[in-house]
């Protein structure tokens, strides 16, 4: 039986088991005018018998998928010679390939034996009767599911709580979904950055100078340096950000405090989503203005005044990366500005302060935990960000702090790293999880502190 | 008039008449009560009873209306404030009394909708006109809001805010001479001496209230407004400010708002009753408490509604 098929015929139970339920709790309470005697209304009695019927049927679902194919194959293997059994691990899986690919009737390699047909027909045999029981499996604990329901249902049931609380737990289980993924991220990008370290050691990473990620695949391969020192990206990285927040803080804090002070309520009404369209603009989009537009801009100007610019400077990638992440800063600015009580700018005004003065010296101090919080979640943002620097700024990891020079950082470099056929046990491939390992670290530190920094505000006037 | 009280007329004139006529509906009673009530208000349209003049006056208003938006929220409100005195205003909330002081140092120019007429002067000068500078006025008139607005710096820094802006310090040491003598006059002085690098958010509500007090003082102006500056604190505090009006009105025009009608007769020479955005009767507060001329004040004080 196919699973989709078992899943119709247990969620066609648990549907019958529901109106057995309702029907049996209005019974037991002799009639639908009793049922004001139940504890719960009739439908909770109906949920509480499907429950029951179903949910220890997809447990065991669950439980099958997880583990069936591996037992099965262990079952397989030890039906195999001797000599196929005794092979080397990487081998092995080869073998169990090609019964895999025997089994479902595909091309398997033309050197495979007369045991590994065999071996493919056991397999074969092997999942249908598995599954068979587990149909009948899961059929039978509906059945009993839905007796243990139909004995325990009384009129003083506490069904409608017994409901909530596997609701409650279906909500539990959601929820930590998301936090489980993370961290299975976060261990997949430790677990490849921990098989790099073992190839380079963690101070040649994190304080070398020289970044050249060329591994010899041959012994004899010219042109492999293999230098993996990270200093370059991370002061590439800096550099690109640094320029981007000179001009997002000053442009987007300017124009929080223009939005929530000064402007009436039609432009403000205009302007607040004209600059949130601005954060809806695909960073794609932004990289071709940086590398057809800015760049070629910077050159001329560059000409011009006697500089010489590269093409790929990180000038023009920070540019634009600082034009992008404006409505980050203004619009949380803006929220905080906001959030500063009229209150505040009344007592200024009655000391005869003026409205300049009032933002000065009231509102801009009493918002700036916000603001710097605000900053720090815009510094992660232009941390983490690729698509511009992969357009604009160069590959060449250039230790400079000359703005006019093209650098490299650190996501364009895991980006190059991994892009195309690669090896995935090589230094190259994996020095990519030890620069997202970092860059993870260094991101997540910057928005634990940032929200730490706008909660701390928040308190003091909520 | 009360909805009810109108149903029972009804009610007994349907009763001579004929029963089974239905009874409008209690929405229908409740607009006929409003028109009633703005037929009444007819007597209100009377001049102020009493005598709204000071012999002194530091601020005179001559019919000033206020509106906001649509809502005509003051009408021809006639009141002086005198050198020395302190003014209560009083009255039902809603009445007007927060948007008549707002209107003495133009606080009603932060509310976009509001626009005020009237004759309105501080020693003879035009407070609405077009061409007074509002900072110099708002220095001239401080105003105390009900809810102590300290901010988020140090005592110190609150109390030197203002003074600062206006440079009536040239030093250091004059600054702290005025830091100490507005926080002495606000009766602060003593429990904030060795404290005065700590944020006035920390205080207790009376201390910010007498801070916020302090810092209006520190710019020495000729009038203090207080917007109910007693109904967010404790009857201990209150009593210490209601101490501190006192002594203020030494050398102050002070106006008060309150709805504490035993706060208004303790520490007021003037009462001024608010309806409706008419000011209904201004006199003495023993003339206004214990024998006031219109039957909307007495029917305030005695407790009757408000």
């Amino acid at each position: 039986m196919q699973l989709t098929t078992l899943l119709l015929i247990l969620a066609a139970m648990a549907v019958m088991s529901f109106m057995v339920g309702r029907q049996r709790a209005i019974g037991t309470a002799g009639g639908y005018r009793q049922i004001k005697t139940l504890h719960s209304l009739p439908k909770y009695y109906g949920y509480y018998a499907a429950i029951w019927c179903g949910i220890p049927g997809l447990i065991l679902i669950a439980f099958w998928l997880a583990i069936a194919d591996s037992v099965i194959l262990d079952r397989v293997i030890e039906s195999l010679p001797a000599d196929l059994r005794n092979l080397p691990e990487s081998q092995l899986s080869l073998v169990i390939n090609d019964i895999k690919n025997i089994a479902v009737g595909q091309f398997a390699s033309p050197d495979s034996r007369a045991e590994l047909v065999v071996a493919a027909d056991l397999y074969t045999a092997l999942h249908s009767s598995a599954r068979r029981i587990l149909s009948g499996l899961v059929i039978l604990l509906g059945m009993i599911g839905l007796g243990i329901a139909w004995l325990r249902l009384r009129p003083e049931l506490r069904a409608r709580n017994h409901v909530e609380g596997m609701v409650k737990l279906g909500l539990v289980l959601a929820s930590t979904l998301a936090i489980f993924t993370t961290v299975g991220i976060l261990a997949s990008v430790l677990f490849e950055a921990v098989r790099f370290f073992q190839k380079v050691p963690v101070t040649d990473f994190l304080f070398g100078l020289t970044w050249s990620p060329q591994t010899a695949l041959r012994a004899d391969q010219v042109g492999s340096s293999g230098s993996f020192g990270a200093v370059p990206l991370f002061t590439g990285t800096l550099l690109i950000s640094f320029i981007a927040m000179l001009v997002a803080t000053p442009i987007g804090l300017m124009t929080a405090v223009y939005l929530s002070e000064y402007a009436t309520r039609r432009v403000r009404t205009w302007v607040k989503p004209a600059l949130e369209i601005l954060a809806g603009v695909p960073t794609v989009v932004y990289g071709y203005f940086a590398a057809l537009t800015v760049a070629p801009l910077l050159g001329d100007i560059g000409e011009f005044l006697g500089l010489e610019v590269a093409s790929e400077s990180a000038l023009g990638a920070g540019l634009v990366m600082g034009i992008m992440i404006i409505p980050f800063v203004s619009s949380l600015s803006d929220d905080v500005i906001n959030a500063v009580p009229q209150a505040m700018r009344d007592g200024s005004y009655a000391l005869g302060a003026t409205q300049s003065e009032t933002i000065k010296k009231v509102v801009l101090p009493a918002a700036l935990p916000g603001i710097v919080g605000s900053t720090l979640l815009a510094v992660s943002r232009a941390i983490g960000e690729t698509m511009i620097v992969v357009m604009a700024a160069g590959l060449a990891a250039n230790l400079t702090a000359n703005p006019l020079q093209a650098v490299t950082t650190v996501t364009v470099q895991i980006v190059t790293l991994l892009v195309g056929d690669q090896e995935f046990d090589s230094a190259k491939t994996l020095a990519a999880f030890a620069l997202g390992l970092v860059l993870f670290i260094v991101t997540l530190g910057l928005n634990v502190l940032a929200l730490q920094i706008v909660r701390r505000y928040r308190e003091q006037y909520e | 008039m009360a909805v009810e009280a109108v149903r029972q007329d009804i009610t007994e004139e349907l009763g001579r008449t004929d029963n089974k006529v239905d009874l409008p509906s209690m929405s229908e009673l409740a607009s006929y009560v409003a028109d009633q009530d703005t037929e009444s208000g007819s007597e209100a349209d009377s001049p102020t009873v009493g005598d709204y003049t000071a012999a002194d006056p530091v601020m005179t208003v001559r019919d000033c209306n206020v509106f906001y938006g649509d809502t005509h929220a003051l009408i021809d409100v006639n009141l002086d404030i005198g050198r020395n005195e302190v003014v209560a205003l009083i009255g039902p909330s809603g009445c007007g009394k927060s948007t008549f002081i707002r209107c003495l140092n133009r606080m009603n120019d932060t509310i976009d909708i509001a626009r005020v007429t009237g004759d309105l002067r501080l020693y003879g000068d035009d407070i609405n006109a077009r061409k007074t500078d509002v900072v110099l006025l708002r220095a001239r008139v401080g105003m105390v809001f009900q809810k102590p607005n300290p901010f988020p710096k140090s005592v110190y820094e609150n109390v030197a805010y203002g003074p600062r802006l206006h440079g009536l310090a040239s030093n250091r040491a004059e600054l702290d001479e005025i830091v100490q003598t507005s926080l002495e006059r606000a009766g602060l002085w003593d429990e904030v001496k060795d404290r005065l690098e700590e944020p006035g958010t920390g205080l207790s509500g009376g201390q910010q209230q007498r801070l916020c007090i302090a810092r209006t003082i520190a710019v020495s102006p000729e009038v203090i407004l207080m917007d109910e500056p007693c109904s967010a604190l404790d009857p201990i505090a209150t009593a210490r400010i209601e101490d501190l009006i006192d002594e203020l009105s030494q050398n102050y025009a002070i106006a008060i708002v309150t709805h504490s009608m035993q706060q208004a007769a303790r520490v007021s020479q003037r009462t001024a009753y608010f309806h409706l955005g008419r000011v209904i009767e201004v006199d003495t507060t023993d003339k206004v408490f214990t024998n006031p001329g219109h039957k909307l004040t007495e029917d305030y004080v005695t407790g009757r509604f408000g």
